[in-house]
């Protein structure tokens, strides 16, 4: 999230799209009733089903699922033509007027440069025009045909309102309202906030479904204020804390990336994070990344990180694809090329898609472990459940360690929520039976490996035996010294170089802020973008002081929010060009002549002078993109492209199956099924009552929720002799599932390209493990493809057929 | 952490204070101190009160988690009672169906207790104790590691990879734990490396 929960009561209009808020994050949701019942405030949701969100919502846009980018283009070009654009944001926060290179092009869903045998684009066409001065090429006029405006009017120039019903199925004047109302937050008077979760990122598009309502949310003016933002309400407890701590295949710490195979050395390496900035004046704040990765090495190596070994660069794996992603560690080990596997409080036999292809991938592993508080399908995937795991154990040869952790009660530490607070906790129940906690686990695992490797040598054995490890009990490193090397610390004394009498930071101190981490080794931080919460001062994200006094949410001294315990990002662009808050209402930081002051940490140096320097700092440009130059893998605007399996063909490239960057491995690609043989288009979601697979094993919550069901509409009932109640079949081209129907007024056909697309809502919950009820969870039936920039899998869009059948067990 | 003025104390003696008053304003000392008396002590007032946060959704709403026996004491502490955490700014003591039932999440009869293996071909569970789990997954680690480590690509770079063993970080699990992962994954050159964010 950009803002905080607690910032949405300051909105005017909430977009539920993408998400279901009112279910998936009901304490959450509390915030939008506050805004609706004290300010006024209007509640749209947009989605396939009538949603508890929708219940409650002034008006509900049906849309068909993976067809949002058609929808939000269309509101860009709403907004253009009805001239409801916040025009001096717009101007000056944004790249609109950037120049861009003439030899690129779109044409028919494709922009310059793809490769279909590759799947993928030569991407060097889609940059700036950089002048002789080594700056991009701007005309403020916006009247150059090459500026990035014009290139995005004609961009989003088809996607009309007819175009948007025919591809969408949403009735054009229901479309019209919806476009009306968001173009009405244009007003720099009015904001509005984007909440979306896992109904946008499931796609293979995901990342094109965010950057969609992003533009729009940059052309109405509605990021960084309050009440606005792009609001990511993520699923779980820590995903957010994983992610930032570098927890994923090609990351470091705090956002940073780990080196490629080209990158031959830390030269080469740095040499493509230099940031130069790409205008005049502007902070191009990931200028300073030396600092923060030689911080990072310190931490992770101390003494053994040196100049002389580049920071211990060659520690490093380098990578030779992209990421080995989840969708690619399956395949591999699918396919026979991996020994082990170690899953840390996650079932992936629940959690990825064709369950079929995952049970197979662990079958051919030598050893698997599991680390969690509860029993998982997947620490017993090897055991026979009948119809719901038909598997023959005597031919697995998989080793399988089940260890079991602590759970929240039995553990301290921080989390960090959606809205980036950090959050300390403290253990209140002794651990059942032997139950460990993970960093016990994992330290035993390090400390066995680094014996064995001080003992009998093998490969590379250097950053095993070197990596730091300051804690006073080797055995057990405490909660509360790994949360002091997150935040930093000073590795060597530096002396004040303006006066060397004075010491500028000393030996053994906690960092107070990034702004002091250096680059020539004095300084250590596992994740920079921590550094603050736990400083001299204390562990700040155990702070509970809840006041507010601006009124405004901040809850400025309640735990502790990166970076810098900044609660809005971006908040530089609450305030005009000149520094003035936009709505003195909605005041978060003004410039008072000399610095920018008010009751968030400004999101730009403090001295840094209006109209000359930009709002958008981590950016070289200073300003944020409507045009994303080669960051994006399928383009630099989002394009409405179909889910690989979609109930009918791409109208405006009606060639391109899927999103056309998107990597498919070739066994899957045949594994991918047609409208003609499973027609209907089916979507999954979580109930209210369930928390993903774990609350199969909370009895109150599989009484709440028991049985496993799928949701269809009244007339595809009819059609195919289903009754309220009755069992059904519903198959994909992956997989096999049975149901109790629930045939629903929540779901009705949606008028595709003039044809009814019926929808089948399948909630996800259920396995073969726990206190609840038996039964089948969707990633039986979803297809194993991912977005094309993250690989995020497409659960929410694919195909299914349906039947009336007989109930498990019984012979059909 | 301030766990002096603790909202069971504060019922406590804001309890007394009530009373005191009503006995003053209405002259039935006697009789008023001898009800109050016979009213039995809220329960939860003899518990250990923790704060905590939700393990669940990313709201992260503020829990309190009543507990018999005190952690910090050194004793075995049972959790016997959840709540919403009234001081929380988010959830403002509120919880949903998922977060109201917590304690049946903590003492689920699926909780694992013991380290189990199951060997190849086997349909069942046994239990191992933790040293011979530690130390069996050690070896297959080393093993396949030193067997499969690409120290160094075609064209001669040094790449220090290891891609046969993966390993998958969780989605509730604390920052400190995710940094004491992140050393021992990455330090073994592992690539193979993903969290829940993912799906």
């Amino acid at each position: 999230m950009t803002n905080s929960w607690t910032d949405i009561q300051n909105t005017d209009l909430v977009v539920i799209m993408g998400g279901n808020a009112a279910e998936a994050h009901p304490c959450g949701f509390k915030w939008v009733t506050e805004a609706k019942a004290n300010r006024g405030a209007k509640l749209i949701v947009v989605d396939p089903r009538f949603t508890r969100s929708a219940s409650v919502a002034d008006v509900y846009a049906p849309i068909r699922q993976g067809t949002d980018i058609a929808f939000l283009l269309g509101v860009i070009r709403h907004c253009i033509a009805t001239d409801r654009i916040q025009w001096e944001y717009t101007k000056a926060f944004t790249n609109a007027s950037y120049l861009v290179k003439d030899g690129f092009t779109y044409a028919d869903g494709l922009f310059t440069g793809y490769d279909e045998q590759k799947r993928d684009y030569d991407r060097r066409e889609w940059e700036y025009q950089i002048g002789p001065d080594g700056f991009a090429l701007v005309d403020e006029t916006l009247q150059h045909p090459r500026c990035v405006w014009n290139l995005l009017k004609a961009h989003v120039d088809q996607y009309t309102p007819e175009l948007v019903e025919r591809i969408c199925g949403t009735p054009k004047a229901k479309f019209l309202q919806v476009a009306g109302m968001i173009a009405e937050t244009s007003s720099p008077q009015k904001a509005m906030t984007s909440m979306y979760a896992l109904g946008w990122t499931q796609h293979s598009k995901g990342s094109q479904n965010i950057r969609a309502m992003a533009m729009l949310q940059l052309l109405l003016g509605n990021i960084g204020i309050r009440g606005g933002g792009m609001n990511a309400l993520r699923g779980h407890s820590n995903i957010q804390g994983l992610t930032d701590v570098g927890l994923m295949s090609n990351m470091l710490p705090g956002y940073l990336t780990l080196p490629t195979e080209k990158e031959v050395d830390l030269p080469t390496y740095m040499g493509s994070r230099g940031f130069k900035p790409l205008r005049p004046n502007q902070v191009s704040y990931w200028q300073n990344y030396g600092k923060f990765f030689v911080s990072l090495m310190k931490a992770l190596y101390g003494p053994a990180a040196t100049k002389d070994n580049n920071w211990a660069f060659d520690y490093l794996p380098k990578l030779d694809v992209p990421a080995y992603d989840i969708l690619r560690a399956f395949e591999m080990m699918n396919e026979g090329k991996m020994t082990g596997y170690v899953c840390q409080g996650f079932n992936p036999m629940q959690s990825f898609p064709n369950r079929t292809k995952i049970t197979s991938a662990l079958s051919k592993l030598k050893f698997l472990v599991t680390m969690d508080p509860l029993e998982t399908e997947t620490s017993r995937f090897w055991e026979n459940h009948g119809e719901y795991n038909p598997v023959d154990p005597k031919s697995i040869g998989t080793e399988v360690f089940q260890l079991p952790t602590t759970c929240f009660a039995e553990d301290e530490g921080a989390l960090v929520n959606s809205g980036r607070w950090l959050q300390w906790h403290w253990p209140g129940a002794t651990p059942p039976g032997e139950a460990r906690n993970d960093i016990w686990i994992m330290a035993q695992l390090h400390l066995r490996l680094k014996a064995l490797y001080a003992k009998e040598g093998g490969a590379f054995p250097d950053p095993i035996l070197n990596v730091h490890w300051p804690y006073h009990d080797k055995n057990e490193p405490e909660p509360a010294e790994v949360a002091k090397e997150l935040n930093g610390y000073v590795v060597e004394t530096v002396a004040d170089p303006a006066d060397p009498t004075k010491v500028l930071l000393e030996k053994g101190k906690q960092v107070a802020s990034f702004g002091v981490l250096r680059d020539d080794g004095t300084t250590a931080c596992g994740c920079w973008i921590y550094a603050g919460s736990f400083t001299e001062a204390g562990n700040i994200m155990a702070r509970r002081d809840n006041a507010d006094p601006s009124g405004a949410g901040m809850h400025a001294n309640w735990s502790f929010s990166w970076p810098a315990n900044r609660r809005i990002l971006y908040n530089r662009a609450s305030a005009d060009r000149d520094g003035k808050a936009w709505d003195p209402s909605r005041k978060i930081i003004e410039w008072d002549g000399a610095k920018w002051a008010g009751i968030d940490v400004p999101d730009i140096p403090p001295t840094a002078k209006p109209r000359e320097v930009g709002p958008f700092i981590m950016n070289p440009e200073g300003v944020s993109r409507l045009f994303a130059r080669g960051m994006m893998r399928e383009g630099p605007f989002p394009v409405h492209y179909e889910p690989f399996e979609a109930p009918i063909a791409n109208v405006i490239a009606p060639k391109i199956r899927g999103n056309p960057a998107s990597r498919v491995f070739k066994n899957d690609m045949a594994a991918f099924g047609d409208a003609a043989e499973f027609p209907y288009a089916a979507t999954s979601y979580r109930l209210t009552e369930h928390f993903h697979y774990w609350t199969k094993h909370v009895w109150v919550n599989a009484v709440l929720q028991p049985e496993f069901f799928v949701e269809i509409s009244e007339e595809l009932a009819r059609e195919k002799g289903i009754v309220l109640g009755g069992w059904v079949r519903v198959w994909s081209k992956r997989g096999s599932v049975k149901a109790k129907a629930v045939v629903t007024k929540r779901i009705r056909p949606l008028i595709c390209d003039g044809k009814a697309v019926h929808v089948v809502g399948i909630p996800i919950h259920w396995g073969f493990t726990g206190v609840a009820k038996k039964g089948w969870n969707p990633n039986m039936l979803g297809p194993f493809v991912g977005d094309a920039n993250i690989e995020t899998p497409e659960f929410k869009a694919f195909l299914v057929n349906i039947e009336a059948t007989t109930p498990p067990g019984a012979v059909a | 952490m301030n766990m002096e003025l603790s909202r069971r104390h504060f019922l406590k003696s804001a309890g007394a204070g009530v009373a005191g008053t009503a006995i003053g304003a209405f002259g039935f000392g006697g009789i008023e101190e001898a009800h109050a008396s016979s009213v039995r002590a809220f329960k939860l007032i003899t518990m250990v009160e923790t704060r905590n946060t939700c393990p669940y959704c990313s709201v992260a709403c503020g829990i309190i988690t009543y507990s018999k026996g005190d952690l910090r004491k050194g004793e075995t502490a049972e959790l016997i009672h959840v709540e919403g955490d009234v001081d929380h700014p988010t959830n403002r003591g509120t919880l949903c169906p998922k977060g109201a039932a917590l304690l049946d999440f903590a003492k689920s009869e699926t909780r694992l207790k013991y380290p189990m293996v199951r060997k190849p071909g086997s349909d069942k569970f046994e239990r191992i104790s933790w040293e011979a789990a530690l130390d069996r997954i050690a070896r297959h680690l080393k093993d396949d590691r030193d067997r499969n480590f690409v120290a160094k690509n075609n064209e001669g770079v040094t790449v220090n990879r290891w891609t046969t063993t993966g390993f998958l970080g969780a989605s509730a699990t604390t920052n400190e734990t995710a940094f004491v992962t992140y050393k021992v994954v990455r330090s073994a050159g592992m690539l193979v490396f993903d969290n829940q964010a993912r799906v």
